[in-house]
């Protein structure tokens, strides 16, 4: 079983302070969805909201369709996985998988059992009589899961549960997670400021910033077509060209950048005159001249990454214009510091973005 | 195997160390085991005039003991239990065990109020709320327990104010004797230990993690389960900790029972008291003392095995 989410308009406020700002957008049943955000951009507020531990202050949540109004945490048919995880240190590994059955009051040789199996799902067969305090990290990842699930919840709220692993691990973890995803087919929200897991694991990602909503989409569609300049600069790495829109004709518009005029496509809310933000991803910057979209600067440095090597570019202001180059490809390497480094891109793999906050990393 | 080691005073060096633990070990010789042994010795002689004393009749010997169990030899006092009759010394015996089972009463109001309120301070007030509301609980006990007690007598006295309100306000037709009820009792004793309660108990709550409450609840868990699965668990040194130190001192009080008990109740403190200072028979006094030493750490281990904690966690 596994139920949609949907936020009707939910604004949360602690006195002055606005956490979340008029969050409007529906989660559908058995979705692996991630809110993608800075530190401090609401998105953990969202999953309270969910989960009955917040109530908003404007709007409702809805799950499955019922409104969740006054609907306790306990009451809701949500489980959330918190960030350390918060298992039972003094139960034994299946009391903590079990302590849903237990509130429920269903007897101690079924709780056992259904243990026993939650175990074998996640691999952890014959380890339930061990204390939480011998497992591993990733076992104790997969034991907060199991005792999630063991409630058979319709939406399982996950709250940056990997932060706290090493990055191996981590890894291995959100293949694991989507794994199980696909397994139980319970809706999952993902809380996480690493966007290397949202778009990897999610079918869609909300990307967050000072409590706002910026954009919902698939992963790839947020890394192609963002929509505000915060996406564009958030996820991934983007090289940002400031200047003042000379011309918009035929979905493309034209920027008046530090290197001369630029091409990109044009992104919603722009207009001729007005100050915005050209976007080019390191990797669309290719080596070669050309008439249209061409920049020539002197190579500052360059590191070599195994897969890629990267350069960068001198500018007037700001951080240096990164080019990126795939490790494989053929003449791979850049000029030595110093040296000029023509290269161009499509006008296709620009985006121009209206003037707005651009994220700080 | 643990080695025994020195403690080293963060690297001062071991001659600190050596005479630290000499220092401690000296107090520990001097002021607590020479006296109580001092006592224990005393507790199995004959109380002689002291002229004998050091004489041919000063032997080791059981009387005093004797005396509290049976009373003094002729003595036609008898208990009678399950049909048998025994002699017993009735008053005595009488005396020592409802002071127990009133420390356990007390011990059980202190932890029934201190435990909710400990909760909010540790886990639901903000830092400034929950500093407050220490230091509301502290500042009353800058007041000594005498004075203290004395104010519960006109608090709760026939004519004292919580009578007169009650009055006043046509809620009683006659005053209540709070005293003659040992309610003025068990009031000054719950308050004159409160805080020992609190601090152990606050130590403990105060290093849960709020996640494992949220975890619990978001389980489905209703608060009642929480407590009693999560946090009473996790707080159970604390709690071991707390109500140990409230029952030894309530067993041990000795100026409450005096100036609040009601006319017909005697604390087991208070006939000690009588041994050595109105008798003048000091080695039936320190009898009587070690019998109830004895059984209150008795009682206190045996409770602490019932619920499976031990010495050491308490230690923490």
């Amino acid at each position: 079983m596994s139920a949609d989410v949907q936020l009707d308009r939910v604004s949360i406020r602690f006195g002055d302070f606005t956490a979340v700002k008029n969050a409007d957008l529906l989660i559908g049943a058995g979705e692996f969805f991630s809110f993608l955000g800075p530190s401090g951009c609401g998105k953990t507020t969202i999953l309270r909201a969910v989960s009955g531990f917040q109530e908003p202050t404007e709007g409702r949540v809805l799950i499955g369709g019922r409104d969740m109004a006054g609907v306790g945490p306990n009451k809701r048919p949500t489980a959330l996985i918190f960030q350390n995880l918060a298992l039972f240190p003094l139960m034994k590994v299946w009391e903590n998988i079990a302590f849903g059955l237990e509130v429920r009051g269903v007897p101690k040789a079924e709780r056992r059992k259904r243990a026993d199996e939650l175990l074998e799902l996640i691999a952890l067969s014959g380890q339930g009589d061990k204390l939480v305090s011998e497992l591993s990290g990733g076992q104790k990842q997969r034991v907060a899961i199991a005792r999630a699930l063991a409630v058979k919840p319709e939406v399982l709220l996950l709250d940056e549960p990997l932060s706290a692993l090493d990055l191996k691990l981590r890894q291995h973890m959100r293949t694991e997670l989507r794994a199980i995803q696909r397994q139980v087919g319970v809706t999952f929200i993902y809380i996480t400021h690493d966007q290397g897991e949202a778009l990897t694991m999610s079918d869609r990602v909300a990307v967050m910033s000072h409590g706002e909503i910026q954009q919902v989409g698939s992963g790839e569609a947020i890394y192609r077509d963002p929509k505000t300049a915060f996406v564009a600069s958030f996820v991934g790495e983007n090289n940002a060209l400031r200047g003042r829109v000379a011309e918009i004709s035929g979905g493309y518009a034209r920027v008046e950048t530090e290197f001369g005029p630029m091409r990109g496509r044009a992104g919603p809310g722009l207009s001729a005159g007005a100050r915005a933000i050209l976007f080019v991803r390191p990797e669309a910057l290719e080596p070669r001249e050309a008439a249209e979209n061409a920049i020539s600067a002197p190579v500052l440095s360059s590191e070599f990454e195994g897969h890629a090597t990267h350069a960068f570019l001198a500018r007037q202001e700001g951080k240096p214009l990164v080019v990126t180059r795939s490790g494989g490809a053929a003449g791979a390497a850049p000029p030595a510091p110093g040296a000029a480094f023509p290269v161009a891109f499509d006008a296709e793999r620009g985006v121009v973005l209206p003037e707005g906050e651009v994220a700080s990393e | 195997m643990n080695r025994l080691r020195l403690p080293t005073f963060g690297g001062l060096g071991a001659t600190v160390g050596i005479v630290f633990s000499l220092l401690a070990a000296f107090w520990i010789l001097m002021m607590i085991l020479l006296p109580v042994s001092y006592m224990a010795d005393f507790s199995f002689r004959y109380d002689l005039p002291p002229g004998k004393i050091g004489g041919p009749e000063d032997v080791h010997t059981l009387d005093n003991y004797r005396y509290l169990l049976f009373g003094p030899k002729g003595s036609p006092e008898t208990l009678s239990i399950l049909g048998f009759e025994f002699k017993a010394n009735v008053l005595h015996l009488n005396v020592f065990f409802k002071t127990i089972l009133a420390a356990v009463l007390v011990t059980i109001i202190d932890f029934c109020i201190c435990y909710p309120v400990t909760y909010y301070m540790a886990q639901k007030a903000g830092g400034g709320t929950a500093r407050l509301m220490a230091v509301c609980l502290i500042l009353p006990f800058w007041v000594n327990e005498i004075l203290r007690a004395f104010a519960f007598r006109i608090l709760l006295g026939t004519g004292g104010v919580v009578n007169t309100t009650l009055m006043d306000l046509g809620l009683l037709s006659e005053p209540i004797d709070f005293i003659r009820l040992d309610i003025a009792l068990y009031a000054g004793l719950s308050y004159a230990y409160i805080l020992l309660m609190i601090f152990p108990l606050y130590n403990a709550l105060e290093s849960l993690d709020r996640n494992q409450i949220e975890a619990a609840r978001d389980l489905g868990a209703p608060t009642w389960r929480i407590h009693w699965r999560v946090v009473m668990p996790h707080a159970k040194a604390g709690i071991a900790s707390g109500c140990t130190m409230v029952f030894m001192l309530a067993v041990g009080a000795l100026a409450m029972p005096q100036i609040l008990g009601g006319p017909s109740n005697l604390w087991f403190t208070q006939v000690i008291y009588d041994r050595f200072n109105t008798s003048l028979n000091w080695p039936l006094g320190a009898a009587y003392a070690f019998v109830l030493l004895t059984t209150c750490i008795l009682f206190v281990l045996l409770v602490m095995r019932l619920f499976r904690v031990n010495l050491g966690e308490i230690a923490k």
